[in-house]
């Protein structure tokens, strides 16, 4: 299979600091791709790149034949990406159900669509199909209640469910499962294995080793806004680079 | 059972039509059913049921649509000198008119949100009024406003025949006078119009999507909406019935001046929607109702009448409570008004909508179910934050 995203000698610099050098990462269509690093290695400076919310200093982003550098959010959302944030960005005030009618509505509308005299409640299929993605991440017995009032890992798992609603090509996780108690970290891992069948391409950002070596097809290490190293998850829990800079005594235990 | 009863747009149209035709007869036990103030009801009411659509819906807080509301009165004036005192063609214009300045209006503004917006639309709506007050003289008359005179053209009127008077002919609707009663429920027609319109609005995927701008706007753009023509668009909606709200004003009373466009006349929308509800599609009117009455009636009070109103008291305790309530009535409205605004935002953040809502939720869950359906069509802020 072809590449997705290709990220080419991306540099980044703030000030005097380089956030990211001469990344090159090109992503498989159809797999999970784990980036993982320590804190400051430039992993968020690097989603934020691929995403049109940074502009880098030099080199190019390509996902699905498009530029992704100065693009608008909402055209990065129709071409195919979409980002679950690492704080969960959700319409409080609306239901549970309402937050996932809103993106399958951005599907079948586009950009925009002035309508103000159709019906929400005749509109059948599109509630159907918010409720199975409910049903999906195991929030459809709170439907109608405030998405503001529901636990931080059910905010997660719903902001989830409203990006697998429009099936992108491309869905771009950061840390799934930050600040998630175990047994919450396990769910959504299960609920990510679940979903993998499906065929959309996943990019996650995690801290967590058991989540990563739990799901990824392939891993980046990124250290000091550096790739070190890419490979099977095997392939990066022997190498010594990897040890070296991140790993460490973890690694260790495990062998 | 009562859920299904509001759930349907036709039944909730049927008891508003029929609240709003009767009001004559169920304001007259409060005094406020002469047609002047009944008048100023369906026309406010118009006003904040369009600046609920921005403000409730989306959150933007503008504090200039005065402005359109002037603009749609000095619009219907001006049909009326050169057109026909016919009622039709002023408010058509007045509404496309003040449709054209708010697309421009909100096109500037909408580039910024939150606070700055609000600073920018309080800026175009004040430049509006110096205009209107001195620059714009030729046009709107400075600050003798704008007046019909025997010397209008009225060109309409004269091709059509109707003839030339000693005295200012008035305005009218085919020939019905458009004063009195007559002009009430014409206006009353508007404001079921108007709601209904909202009412539309509020329940479809057009009005949810405002809903989530909301929310959550940053959500909004990365869920796939270009977020700008969904605000501009909403602010040309409240626009358009502020410029109606404006025709109408003139249709009751054909002048049209400057001090209709300032930032009091702006502020008072506002809290007409925070007082009532926003967000909610009964809380504006209510508001209106509230302000309106407290402007008309309360500021008519005076001592006499509190003597009046305080006689079964024995003669000493009467005159006591008479020199307490006087501060709060007559000139002094403005001190009831505000005591109650404390009151409302500090105890009730959801307006007086809430109020009714936690009332019903004590009075069993049947109860609250039916009016949390009419009343809180949009769910309120504050119940998300608890």
């Amino acid at each position: 299979m072809g590449n997705i995203l290709e990220i080419s000698n991306v540099n980044q610099t703030f000030g005097g600091l380089h956030a990211l050098s001469d990344i090159n990462l090109q992503i498989e269509e159809g797999i999970i791709h784990a980036i993982i690093g320590p804190n400051g290695a430039g992993k968020s400076t690097l989603l934020n790149c691929c995403i049109g919310r940074l502009k880098p200093d030099t080199g190019s982003v390509m996902f699905n034949g498009h530029d992704m550098i100065g693009m608008q959010p909402h055209d990065i959302n129709h071409a195919g990406m979409v980002r679950v944030f690492q704080t969960p960005e959700i319409f409080p005030e609306l239901s549970l159900l309402e937050n996932t009618i809103i993106p399958a509505l951005a599907k079948r509308d586009g950009t925009f669509k002035f309508n103000p005299f159709a019906t929400l409640s005749k509109e059948k299929d599109i509630s159907d199909q918010a409720m199975s993605a409910l049903a999906d991440v195991g929030l459809d017995r709170f439907a109608d209640q405030h998405a503001g009032s529901i636990s931080r890992g059910d905010k997660r798992r719903l902001e989830l469910a409203m990006g697998l609603i429009q099936e992108p090509a491309l869905l771009l996780l950061d840390e799934p499962t930050a600040g998630m108690a175990r047994h919450d970290t396990n769910r959504t891992i299960d609920l990510l294995k679940k979903i993998k069948e499906r065929g959309m391409t996943k990019i996650i950002i995690e801290h967590d080793m058991h989540v990563v070596f739990s799901l990824a097809d392939r891993i980046s290490v990124l250290a000091q806004g550096r790739i070190i190293a890419t490979g099977t998850p095997d392939e990066i829990k022997n190498n010594p680079k990897v040890k070296e800079a991140y790993l460490g005594e973890e690694a260790e235990d495990e062998s | 059972m009562m859920k299904g009863l509001f759930k349907s747009n036709m039944a909730i149209m049927i008891v508003f039509t029929a609240v709003v035709l009767t009001a004559p007869i169920w304001l007259a036990p409060i005094g406020a059913s002469y047609p002047d103030l009944l008048q100023k009801f369906a026309i406010f009411g118009v006003f904040a049921i369009g600046f609920n659509i921005l403000f409730g819906l989306t959150g933007y807080l503008s504090f200039g649509h005065a402005a359109f509301l002037g603009i749609g009165s000095y619009t219907a004036v001006w049909s009326f000198k050169l057109l026909s005192m016919n009622v039709l063609p002023a408010i058509i214009f007045a509404v496309i008119v003040a449709g054209v300045f708010s697309l421009i209006i909100g096109f500037i503004s909408l580039r910024r949100s939150g606070i700055y917006f609000s600073i920018l639309t309080l800026a175009f709506a004040q430049m509006s009024y110096s205009l209107a007050y001195s620059v714009l003289t030729p046009i709107t008359n400075g600050e003798t406003g704008l007046q019909l005179t025997l010397k209008d053209p009225r060109v309409i009127d004269g091709m059509v025949g109707i003839p030339v008077t000693d005295s200012l002919p008035s305005t009218n609707f085919f020939g019905i006078a458009m004063s009195g009663y007559e002009g009430f429920y014409f206006c009353a027609v508007f404001l079921i119009i108007a709601f209904y319109v909202s009412l539309k609005i509020f329940r479809s995927p057009y009005g949810m999507k405002l809903r989530a701008i909301k929310s959550n706007q940053t959500r909004m753009k990365y869920t796939g909406f270009n977020t700008r023509p969904y605000l501009l668009s909403a602010f040309v909606i409240s626009g358009m019935f502020a410029g109606l709200a404006g025709s109408l004003m003139a249709v009751t009373d054909p002048l049209a001046g400057a001090e209709r466009m300032q930032w009091t006349a702006s502020g008072e929308v506002v809290l007409m929607t925070i007082l009532g509800g926003m967000g909610t599609l009964i809380g504006p009117l209510l508001g209106v109702g509230i302000i309106k009455y407290f402007e008309n009636i309360f500021s008519a009070l005076n001592d006499a009448a509190l003597h009046e109103i305080y006689n079964f008291l024995p003669l000493g305790l009467e005159n006591v409570m008479v020199a307490v309530s006087s501060p709060f009535v007559g000139d002094g409205w403005h001190l009831t008004l505000g005591a109650l605004f404390m009151i409302v935002v500090i105890f009730l953040p959801g307006g007086i909508m809430e109020g009714f809502s936690k009332l019903s939720r004590v009075f069993g869950k049947s109860g609250h179910e039916a009016t949390e359906d009419v009343v809180s069509e949009s769910s309120s802020k504050t119940e998300g934050e608890k």
